[in-house]
């Protein structure tokens, strides 16, 4: 009897659903594995046999021998390979950071703008959408070098502006804090001021749930941040001098200079991001149904509360996806920095390093998973986000 | 649910170890290379030679430069033309008795290495410099030098710039992929110079940049500095410095692991500079056709068989010749008192006046 139940329940392995999909599964994957490995080996053996070279990643030990025009570590053409690596790699980083940031900032105010009541401020906003979202990027990038920050004065004639800030077709150099010898101390200090704000605020959340009136978290934060660097500055000796840019011979010496490069490619991937990020968050705004605003309105919130308390977190959960792969572009798309001669990872890597020691494949194998790290692990961050502002269902 | 789950895991696991078990026997070639292993170059006996894919095609593939007037330029007509460009047209001359068999793969500096070694291209000619790592490292090998360069600097004549150490605090614009980026690294260590290096991918970039001011310098070739000055906007506010950073000996390259193509490429390159040293002419190679010198009979194919030796039609020589010229004729018509650069020959003339050019005899 149980026989009979069984044999009814498992009909012969070539017509189990289950196993064929299994053994298909199986099938497929060996096919693709089996691929890639053969086009490996292909590979390997061609370079092996016709070149006489082996795949080997023991250059990036071994003297670099070129400059980097700009760098966040301290780099001389004395260290490695991998050394220049980093260096290009921070580079990118440091243009992805900041034009994220201001690209996010920039794009939800023209967002905002785009669903204004008032005809102009809309418009505006619409045409600015339309013509940065319709520009291929690598035009945008050589307009903005070559139309915009080439055009600049030339450094002897550069415009001083009030700090005294340099403005030349070189760049921007704005005054800037030197670390004295008693700089990480006040790191420290500023960290353990980052950790009481983090404190401070939690515990007046924890209040405010108590009693029901919710103080301002933020700026309790701000102020007890705050409070402790300005306290840590006056015990220390100065930790930081200010140094102003002066024009020494044929550029500018000291403060900060951020470079013409920079600045081209900064503005080029902000200006264009910041288009489509606008698209999305008026998508996201749209989303929300008109009863919340309406509602909101009979509450009787003003414009900006509505906004900001009603419309915005509910819009949040249609905006963060799209705005990931946003983030994304914008990483990967920093990668043109060789057309405006900024020493990003792709114009270190792929460019110098591969000329010089002519090592393709490892060379684009290690600049490949870098970028694929760094979009993966912003994909990493912005699915913990929308995880934690996504509607919780009761 | 769970237990559909579990299968499907089991299912995945299976499957990787199944494939990796079919890619095992697909891949049979798949041998681990270490890193310690010394990888030999072994010439390929089974595959093609390179000659005969190059007759097979009907064309010769030569990896150039399109934007250096005077080496390798695409002009508005849509035809390449220099120095370089005349060496490819030399080697089709030799293979096919027909210059026009050719076809210039324009690539920009970073990529030509990878051009070459993936056969995209026959040979590589264009403007590069023989080093030692890229012989050895990059698996080619490098034939005569046809031009002796060395690398220089370009400055605004305003400037007052003379020498590398007024240079200091400045900025230098250079082209990526190229010697000249360590070059400039090393000669500016060594006099003690700190400088802003700015590096763009084409010698267009560099050149904008340098122009709007952009860069106080601009460092390449000597050759590619007057060819490129002649298209600046205002040629005569530039000025070349009076410094050499490098030696910068620019040749023809092969592949490794093909012996015989890379005697083509040598002994068409030599017979052009045999060719000058004997006085035989594009114009004149005809009257030497009934010489009794043994030494121009042997580069003319009328004694011996040294085209054959090569792969080649016995007359590869004479061809080469009559439809391309020896080496100052080439010379000349690209660089010389008659074009806009008008280069002296310096280190570019034969060896009996002074120059580097020496070809081991035919015989």
């Amino acid at each position: 009897m149980q026989q009979i139940a069984a044999s009814q329940a498992r009909p012969p392995f070539y017509r189990d659903e289950r196993v064929l999909g299994v053994i298909s599964q199986i099938v497929v994957v060996g096919i693709a594995v089996g691929l890639l490995s053969y086009f490996y080996s292909n590979m390997v053996s061609a370079l092996r046999n016709q070149l006489g070279v082996a795949i080997n990643y023991g250059f990036l030990r071994s003297t670099a021998g070129f400059d980097i025009g700009e760098s966040l570590i301290a780099y001389t053409r004395s260290d490695t390979y991998l050394r220049a690596l980093i260096v290009g790699l921070l580079n990118t980083l440091q243009v992805a950071i900041l034009g994220i940031f201001f690209a996010t900032l920039w794009g939800t105010l023209i967002g905002i703008m785009r669903l204004s009541t008032n005809f102009l401020v809309s418009r505006i906003a619409a045409v600015y959408i339309d013509i940065f979202r319709n520009i291929p990027l690598l035009l945008l990038l050589i307009f903005w070098a070559q139309a915009v920050f080439f055009k600049l004065p030339r450094v002897q004639e550069a415009l001083i502006l009030p700090g005294p800030t340099f403005l030349s077709n070189r760049g921007i150099a704005i005054p800037w804090g030197v670390p004295t010898d008693s700089w990480p101390t006040y790191r420290l200090i500023l960290l353990v001021g980052l950790i009481l704000a983090f404190v401070v605020a939690r515990l007046l959340q924890e209040q405010g749930k108590r009693t029901g009136r919710m103080p301002l978290l933020t700026l309790w934060f701000v102020v007890t941040f705050v409070v402790v660097g300005v306290i840590g500055w006056f015990v220390l000796p100065q930790p930081l001098t200010l140094t102003t840019p002066e024009l020494v011979g044929f550029n500018t010496q000291g403060g900060r200079v951020f470079s013409q490069q920079f600045l081209a490619l900064l503005t080029g991937l902000i200006v264009y991001t910041a288009s489509f990020i606008a698209e999305t968050v008026r998508a996201g705004i749209q989303s929300v149904t008109k009863g919340q605003r309406e509602a909101a309105t009979a509450l009787g919130l003003t414009g900006f509360q509505t906004l900001r308390l009603i419309i915005f977190p509910q819009a949040l959960r249609v905006i963060v996806p799209p705005l990931t792969s946003q983030y994304l572009n914008l990483t990967k798309n920093s990668s043109l920095a060789i057309a405006v001669g900024y020493p990003d990872l792709f114009a270190v890597a792929g460019n110098t390093i591969l000329n010089q020691t002519g090592r393709a494949i490892e060379v684009f194998s290690l600049v490949m998973g870098i970028y694929l790290f760094f979009s993966l692990t912003t994909s990493l961050f912005m699915n913990i986000y929308n995880q934690r502002i996504r509607l919780i269902e009761r | 649910m769970l237990k559909g789950k579990k299968i499907q895991t089991v299912g995945m696991i299976v499957s990787m170890v199944v494939g990796m078990i079919i890619a095992a026997c697909l891949a049979p070639a798949a041998v681990p290379v270490t890193s310690e292993e010394p990888a030999a170059p072994v010439a390929q006996t089974t595959a093609k030679s390179t000659l005969d894919i190059v007759k097979e095609r009907g064309k010769l593939i030569c990896v150039g430069n399109s934007a250096l007037p005077g080496f390798g330029f695409l002009n508005e007509a849509g035809v390449f033309s220099g120095f370089d460009v005349d060496y490819c047209k030399a080697l089709a001359a030799a293979i096919f008795g027909d210059p026009s068999k050719h076809e210039i793969r324009a690539t920009s500096a970073s990529e030509r290495f990878t051009v070459l070694q993936s056969g995209e291209g026959d040979v590589l000619i264009r403007n590069t410099t023989w080093t030692m790592s890229r012989d050895t490292d990059l698996g080619m090998n490098f034939g005569p030098t046809t031009f002796y360069d060395g690398q220089g600097m370009m400055v605004h004549k305003d400037s007052g710039i003379k020498t590398l150490q007024d240079l200091n605090g400045a900025s230098v614009c250079v082209q990526t992929g190229t010697t000249t980026e360590l070059n400039l690294a090393d000669q500016m260590a060594a006099a003690g110079v700190t400088y802003e290096p700015v590096v763009f991918e084409t010698a267009d970039e560099v050149t904008t940049a340098y122009e709007e001011g952009r860069c106080d310098a601009w460092t390449t070739d000597k050759s590619g500095l007057v060819s490129r000055q002649t298209i600046l906007a205002e040629p005569s506010a530039h000025e070349i410095m009076d410094v050499t950073l490098s030696k910068e000996p620019l040749g023809p390259a092969v592949r490794h692991g093909d012996d015989q193509w890379f005697d083509i490429v040598n002994w068409v390159v030599y017979a052009t500079f045999t060719a000058e040293e004997m006085g035989i002419t594009s114009a004149n190679v005809d009257s030497f056709m009934t010489t009794e010198d043994p030494n121009i009979k042997k580069l003319l194919g009328l004694e011996g068989e040294f085209c054959a030796k090569i792969g080649l039609a016995n007359d590869c020589f004479v061809n080469v010749i009559k439809q391309v010229g020896n080496y100052g004729e080439i010379y000349n018509a690209n660089l010389g008192p008659d074009t806009v650069f008008n280069l002296p020959r310096g280190l570019n003339s034969l060896y009996t006046q002074g120059g580097l050019l020496y070809a081991p005899p035919i015989r």
